[in-house]
């Protein structure tokens, strides 16, 4: 296949913009078999997707109840109108809150501080970044059992080496079960499990800033503090804003750690777990779409915060 | 992305500029080591503590203090977690919605990440916000309306109630990845099928489909991953024991139980061993093509 034969097909498949009738034809030729292709997905993600969310908008206004033979009726606010005095609704909020500022700031600095370890010129380091895969793969169920047994109060390791082997504590505490240390003691599950892949979004963020941008500093005589401060973190920070919307997005809808280490225990219920208590458990699909609606306005919140603060930093 | 191993290290260059002090070069190496050591150590404890317990005999298990190896090794645990035949079960029903899920959304999500990845037409950006905020999409959000859409189609209780919402996350997750890696290929070899002839579609299953093919092994490992980690879909649509996933049989050998003396650690150590070893060894032998898969989204971004 020779160059020349090849090059005009190549304007008119690359250059959408060319003009020309023949080419316009082709475009929408083109367009029709793109959207032809995309169509099985579009149709997928609407089926499962889009039409639920709709859905469950428009039973947030009635009192529909899962599998009952009544038609549901229209009852305009009134879901909403209760949501707004739930106490356990408002305390799920606060515990979901809590559970995201803990895990999303500490993930990041232990994330970054690892990501900076694993990008320097050591022995192992391919060792180590396998090694902080293993536990992004595993199911948070069974980091959840893991760590739950580990947080046993009588028989559970982390309480023998705090009381027996180092002495800090006095006492056995039973972390899940005590109001103080249940939030931090899950966090610190969460913390285990998704470090690491913080840290390898964090590295591959770091592995495109070029090497020569430090070697100038270093000639300028920076020091390796403002060579971080200067250049590494706002090189940096694109993958650090994705990192952070993935991870405060993943945080605020976290269900299976809670579940698994406390059950339903109504004080450290999240938003999600409330959610499906509602419409599982006591089938009220009305006032669970009415929670739905909530969580999804919540975490939308969270996005265009997060989408401002990136815009205003821009300018 | 997927040469990372090989690009240029970060703080080397430091060492030679600071030069003479040769003293507070080793002691800083040697506290770099030591971070390095602490940083494995905090990953992979938990690991060593489930494997340590699956191979301790219960009545050791159960005492204190606490002893770090187990003295008697034993396999009873595995011995009876693998016999239970409810435990099989949830092994065989995980791997086949596992493998469904992400065989569909490869299908499915394969062209449709063509016409992403290699076609420019309008409405190809809202398409890929589309995707991408669905990736990110909060599941509970629509759990009534997929719990209602079960019933009515008598799928509650059914493994193909999970086959069919888990392609609510699979297969956007699929399609952006596959659309980046169409759009790094290039454009040389689909001209010349054109040219000779083929149609778009015989281009993309003959000429491009065997070019992806990695991208495909990637993508489908972390679709596969992503459904056999699920846990809330599979709580919410089963009912009968003999419908569980690996997450809900893990899950309900302790939650039934009262005393913590009757929870029976040790097996379900067992149970958790059994299920992470299978992906500890996809993730070892894929690691690099999991790497490029995991950051191609995001360093984008």
């Amino acid at each position: 296949m020779s160059q020349q034969i090849v090059e005009p097909k190549r304007s008119t498949l690359l250059r959408t913009r060319s003009g020309g009738k023949r080419t316009t034809t082709q475009e929408q030729a083109k367009t029709r078999l793109a959207w032809l292709f995309l169509l099985p997905t579009l149709a997928i993600v609407a089926f499962v997707a889009i039409w639920p969310l709709v859905q469950t908008v428009y039973q947030s206004f009635t009192d529909a109840r899962l599998a009952s033979g009544d038609e549901p009726r229209f009852i305009g606010l009134e879901n909403y109108r209760l949501l707004l005095q739930d106490r356990d609704f408002l305390n799920s909020i606060l515990v979901t809150v809590q559970f995201t500022l803990i895990t999303v700031v500490f993930e990041f600095a232990l994330g970054l501080l690892i990501a900076l370890v694993i990008n320097s010129n050591f022995k192992g380091r391919g060792l180590m970044r396998t090694a902080m895969l293993v536990p992004w793969a595993i199911p948070t169920v069974v980091s959840a059992q893991m760590w739950k047994w580990m947080y046993n109060d009588t028989f559970g390791v982390i309480n023998d080496f705090l009381v027996d082997k180092v002495g800090i504590l006095s006492r056995p505490i039973a972390f899940i079960a005590e109001r103080n240390t249940s939030i931090p003691a899950i966090a610190a599950v969460d913390i285990w499990k998704t470090t690491p892949f913080v840290a390898l979004l964090l590295l591959a963020g770091l592995q495109v800033i070029p090497g020569d941008v430090y070697e100038a500093a270093t000639i300028d005589g920076a020091n390796k503090l403002q060579q971080f401060l200067r250049i590494t973190l706002p090189l940096l920070r694109p993958a650090i804003l994705v990192t952070l919307i993935f991870r405060t997005l993943d945080s605020l809808r976290v269900f299976d750690v809670f579940y698994v280490m406390f059950g339903n225990r109504q004080n450290t219920q999240t938003m999600a777990i409330y959610n499906q208590q509602n419409i599982v458990e006591f089938s009220d699909l009305g006032y669970g779409s009415a929670i739905s609606v909530a969580i999804f306005l919540i975490i939308g919140i969270f996005v265009v915060a997060y989408v401002t603060f990136l815009k205003v930093e821009e300018v | 992305m997927a040469r990372v191993a090989t690009a240029p290290r970060a703080t080397t260059r430091g060492a030679a500029a600071t030069g003479s002090r040769s003293f507070m070069q080793i002691l800083s190496r040697l506290l770099f080591y030591l971070l390095v050591l602490l940083i494995l150590l905090y990953t992979l404890i938990p690991f060593y503590w489930a494997v340590r317990s699956s191979f301790t005999p219960s009545a050791e298990l159960f005492r204190t203090p606490v002893s770090y190896f187990p003295a008697n090794p034993t396999l009873e645990h595995y011995r009876q977690v693998l016999g239970s035949g409810l435990f099989r079960r949830a092994l065989l029903n995980s791997t086949f919605v596992s493998l469904t899920v992400t065989l569909l959304s490869l299908l499915v999500g394969a062209i449709g990440s063509y016409a992403l990845g290699r076609f420019k037409f309008r409405g190809r950006t809202p398409v890929l916000y589309l995707v991408l905020s669905m990736t990110m999409f909060p599941q509970i959000a629509v759990l009534g309306a997929l719990f209602t859409m079960v019933n009515r189609f008598n799928l509650y209780n059914r493994l193909g109630a999970l086959v069919l919402t888990y392609m609510i996350f699979t297969l956007p997750f699929t399609v952006w990845v596959l659309t980046s890696f169409f759009s790094q290929m290039p454009g040389a070899l689909e001209e010349a099928a054109y040219v000779d002839g083929a149609t778009p579609f015989q281009t993309f299953y003959k000429v491009l489909l065997p070019l992806v093919g990695p991208g495909l092994v990637t993508t489908g490992l972390l679709a596969f991953i992503a459904a056999w980690n699920e846990f809330l879909f599979a709580l919410s649509f089963t009912q009968t024991p003999d419908k569980r996933t690996v997450n809900l049989a893990i899950f309900y050998f302790s939650g039934t139980s009262g005393s913590q003396f009757e929870v029976p650690w040790g097996q379900i150590m067992a149970a958790t061993v059994v299920v992470t070893v299978p992906i500890v060894v996809l993730v070892l032998i894929f690691q690099r093509r999991i790497l490029a898969g995991l950051t191609a989204g995001a360093v984008k971004g």
